[in-house]
């Protein structure tokens, strides 16, 4: 007797065989090649640690290493300082403009990458807007290039991070366990550090963590605002443009030492998250409190400034691509001269973007159910080999995984370099652990007897997961959907390396306007872009009917 | 049209095969049947259900739906109709879309679909509100949702896992009332989840009593409470007090000792009781008489029930079973013959007709005819 129901193997099975190949060929592959490169002699192909020999003895590259190290120690740290303390008064205070304050942050956040960088030159830079205001006065400001500047503008444009991550963790604080403490007898001051701090620590680090690997990986900046100075994440691109012809043996090295260091960073933050997580479901979440006496002035203006100098940039290109220009020069006045200029000769970039974006995100959403799917419904070998992979991309920089990507497919059988596919495959790997993470809560939140309820009725598993399953996750998926939109059309360092004249992207675009001092035309396009974003974020905010992103 | 099940050495094992939660389970639920798996947690209820709608694959053993084997057929072609814990609704169907699910699958549609949809609305009393969306309904409402979804198919079975546990108090007695006449108005096979007690009694034709995915007993409410086939079912269903006991052969008739005092001629003993072999008696409660002789008790704290009075108690002078709770005496209030303090003592006697007896191990009853399948 004992007839037991043999396996078969059935769609979801096939899904994930097919999904594990894609993730092979497109991710675990590329990787691969990336890392044997790193240990092969450009020379003669052998296998040797000579390219991290020659990294670590030539000061130039150690140079860069510890400027990027400086990059990502100063920022993290300033932004914390920034962010915190802005992310505790808004969450423990009532503010004027508090909702405004939150979307621009949000904004400035989620807007492209290096209009920072670039508008800040237009304000501080040589014969900057400001700078020849207050050199006319008598009175030199810093240098913008450089360091300091890099650090200044990466700051600016990454403290959000900790500020959104501060505040979705301040309001899982019970406000019960802060009466607790003061009723003890602490005062505010010591109740932030015994209390609030040790809580929210798993948080901070969170987002300390995506503070550093966003500014270590940063490109734009340092490209614009770096004359010369070399960071990691553009070392892989100039090693790789001089290596051109060679197997860029050394640049997938750097890329490793980029990609290890990101892991260590990784590891360390989750072995403190570990041993010091909490989870709180807060009943009473804290009661915004009025705020009394001259300290309430002080915060307003503290937070308006910090506001002020998120939102300049913004307003900087937004201006100046309203200017007349004439050549390279702004005249007296405003026009659409630039706006002209872009739709007439750079539509092609503008297009693109929104072709590829679309593209990828149609693939992310898809891609996004499915794999959320079989990892929470039909766990087997494959699908914990699909978890561990899909992490991968969290650890790698932009400017890695293009060029990981180009080395793996610019030969045959499968050349793919200066094609639109490749891009819209780093986009949505990029994208990749960051979907699945918000899909898959999803499926968690999901009770599994619903779609037991449908089979039960009649409706085969597969059918089942079309019309129920997919309907269910479908709110929640769109709304990440469009920050995941927001981020790709965003999108630079990857790009940066894998575009083509005919495959050019926006943000790419007003980066070659800028190097080629066209600020009126960088300033349009990036207008267009930052207009896109606001638009989105703001169908975002109506689809899922909350002003919180989750990043 | 309903039918038979039959379950035969079903064997169920998790993770690989490394747990095994069912090891060896037989039964037959009869046609028409409202039949309840009863026991504690854990002890694979939802397990066994879930393999009758097909949702967990089997390690061993078949499954009968009257003479077709189920094993092989995939939970959708099984024609059942599940109720669950949680309702699993479908969010994004209004109540009427939901309730028309499973006819669409079935390709019913027109003229006969609305009848049969608005004719299970009207039985369960939720028809006005067929255009609701489900999260705007009570969890009572819900749940009535759930089981017009599962019946309006004229499943061959209906399935239900613990679907009153979500519910308040009240509410749970209307549903099972609702649920029951539902059942026996439409005659559909019933297999029902609970480890509340109280409910099975109420609800059931039969009740199986299971324990760490074993059968302990089957039989009507009645049945295994007055009758347990061992001392898990006798102290599950309802309290029991347990005593040691030996038997003594008195003129050819045996009888069991408590103590000098307290002989009880229990009838019906099984034939095989031999002189000087070791028992366990169980008795209830409240199947005890006050006497001048028998078992004296010592009252460790009462409490006032209403309708009883109870009484935490500790035997002197009789060897009980320990138990996780203390002994238990109640008394019904209008038989109420004097009111005991914590400190008094009394004494007491079993009453005879009542005792259960069972081996010294307590796994099988010494009561004539009381079997584990009961007496079909
Ligand atoms: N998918 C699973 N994998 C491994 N073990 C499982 C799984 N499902 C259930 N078990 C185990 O099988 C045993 C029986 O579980 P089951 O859910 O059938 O109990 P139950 O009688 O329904 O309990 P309850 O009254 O709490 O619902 C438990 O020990 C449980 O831990
Ligand atoms: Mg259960």
């Amino acid at each position: 007797m004992a007839a037991n129901r043999k396996w078969k193997p059935d769609f979801w099975f096939w899904l994930t065989v097919v999904i594990t190949l894609v993730l092979l060929v497109f991710l675990a592959y590329p990787l691969f090649t990336l890392f044997i490169r790193a240990f092969q002699n450009g020379a003669d192909g052998s296998f040797s640690l000579d390219n991290f020999v020659r990294f670590f003895s030539k000061n130039y590259y150690k140079r860069g290493l510890k400027n990027s190290m400086i990059i990502g120690f100063s920022v993290t740290g300033l932004a914390v300082l920034i962010g915190a303390p802005l992310a505790y008064l808004m969450a423990t205070y009532k503010f004027k403009g508090s909702r405004v304050i939150d979307i621009l942050i949000i904004i400035s956040l989620l807007s492209p990458p290096f209009i920072g960088a670039y508008s800040w030159v237009l304000l501080l830079g040589r014969s900057g807007f400001l700078s020849d205001l207050f050199a006319k006065a008598g009175i030199r400001l810093p240098s913008i290039y450089g360091l300091g500047g890099i650090i200044f503008v990466l700051t600016l444009k990454l403290y959000p991070f900790i500020y959104i991550y501060m505040k979705g963790a301040l309001k899982k604080i019970d406000v019960s366990l802060i009466e607790a403490s003061e009723s003890l007898g602490c005062t505010p001051v010591k109740k932030v550090f015994t209390v609030v701090i040790p809580l929210v620590l798993p948080t901070l680090l969170a987002g300390a963590l995506m503070v550093f690997m966003n500014a270590i990986a940063d490109f734009g900046t340092p490209m614009v605002l770096g004359e010369g100075l070399n960071a990691l994440s553009t070392m892989v691109y100039t090693e790789y443009i001089n290596e051109i012809g060679g197997n860029s043996n050394f640049s997938a090295a750097i890329a490793c030492i980029m990609v290890v260091i990101t892991m260590v960073f990784l590891g360390a933050q989750q072995y403190v998250i570990n041993r010091k997580s909490y989870t709180m479901s807060s009943l009473k979440p804290i009661k915004k409190q009025k705020f009394t006496g001259i300290g309430g002035v002080f915060a307003h203006i503290g937070a308006y400034v910090i506001l002020a100098f998120s939102i300049i940039p913004h307003i900087t290109v937004l201006v100046t691509s309203f200017l007349k220009t004439e050549g390279k020069m702004f005249r007296q006045g405003f026009s659409l001269d630039s706006y002209r200029t872009v739709f007439s000769s750079l539509a092609r970039p503008v297009l693109n973007t929104y072709k590829y974006c679309l593209a990828a995100i149609v693939v992310i959403v898809i891609l996004g159910m499915f794999v959320a799917y079989v990892s929470t419904r039909k766990k087997n070998v494959l699908t914990r080999f699909i978890d561990a992979v899909t992490m991968f991309p969290y650890v790698l920089p932009g400017a890695v995984l293009g060029l990981t990507l180009l080395m793996a497919f610019n030969k045959p059988p499968m050349v793919l370099s200066g094609t639109s596919v490749i891009i819209v495959i780093a986009l949505v790997i990029r994208r990749l652990p960051y979907t699945l993470r918000s899909s898959t809560a999803i499926m968690y939140q999901l009770s599994p007897s619903v779609e037991e309820a449908s089979i039960s009725l009649g409706c085969g598993p597969v059918k089942t997961f079309f019309r129920i399953t997919a309907h269910m996750m479908l709110p929640g998926v769109l709304s990440g959907a469009i920050l995941s939109w927001v981020t790709v059309i965003n999108e630079l360092s990857a790009s940066f390396i894998l575009y083509s004249s005919r495959t050019i992207t926006m943000s790419v675009s007003v980066y070659q306007q800028v190097v080629r001092m066209e600020y009126g035309t960088a300033g349009a396009i990036a207008t267009i872009l930052t207009l896109t974003t606001i638009l989105s974020l703001f169908i975002f905010f109506k689809v899922s009917g909350s002003s919180e992103v989750d990043l | 049209m309903s039918i038979r099940i039959s379950a035969e050495h079903v064997v169920k094992k998790y993770e690989n095969g490394k747990v095994t939660v069912i090891p060896d389970l037989s039964l037959v639920i009869k046609d028409g049947e409202f039949f309840t798996l009863l026991g504690p947690s854990g002890c694979g209820k939802t397990t066994f259900l879930r393999i009758l709608a097909g949702f967990n694959t089997l390690e061993g053993g078949r499954i009968l739906f009257d003479d077709t084997v189920m094993n092989d057929v995939p939970a959708q072609k099984r024609n059942i109709g599940m109720v669950f814990q949680n309702y699993a609704i479908f969010p994004h169907l209004t109540v009427r879309q939901n309730v028309e699910f499973g006819l669409k699958q079935r390709k019913i549609s027109g003229e006969e679909l609305k009848k049969r949809v608005d004719e299970i609305l009207k039985i369960v009393k939720i028809e006005e509100f067929a255009d609701r969306l489900p999260d705007r309904l009570s969890g009572g409402q819900q749940q009535r949702v759930a089981l017009a979804r599962a019946i309006v198919i004229s499943p061959s079975v209906l399935l239900m896992d613990e679907p009153l546990s979500n519910l308040d108090a009240k509410l749970r007695i209307e549903m099972r009332t609702t649920i029951r006449e539902l059942q026996k108005k439409v005659g559909i096979t019933t297999v029902y989840v609970t480890h509340d007690q109280e409910e099975a009694l109420a609800i059931s034709d039969r009740i199986a009593v299971m324990k760490l995915g074993e059968l302990q007993q089957i039989g009507q409410p009645m049945e295994i409470y007055l009758r347990p086939y061992n001392t898990f079912v006798a102290t599950f269903i309802g309290f029991s007090n347990l005593f040691r006991g030996t038997v003594r052969m008195e003129n050819g008739r045996p009888a069991v000792v408590l103590n000098e005092d307290c002989v009880l001629h229990v009838p019906d003993l099984d034939e095989s009781v031999e002189d000087g072999q070791e028992v366990i008696v169980s008795m209830r409660p409240n199947e005890f008489h006050y006497a001048d002789r028998g078992l004296r008790v010592r009252v460790i704290s009462s409490t006032f029930l209403g309708q009883n009075m109870s009484y935490k108690v500790a035997f002197e002078n009789a060897l009980a079973v320990e138990l996780e709770d203390e002994n238990e005496l109640t008394e019904p209030m209008n038989y109420l013959e004097r009111k005991l303090n914590a400190g008094d003592t009394a004494c007491i006697m079993p009453m005879e007709n009542k005792a259960n007896v069972f081996t010294a191990d307590g796994a099988r009853s010494l009561i004539k005819g009381v079997t584990i399948y009961g007496g079909e």
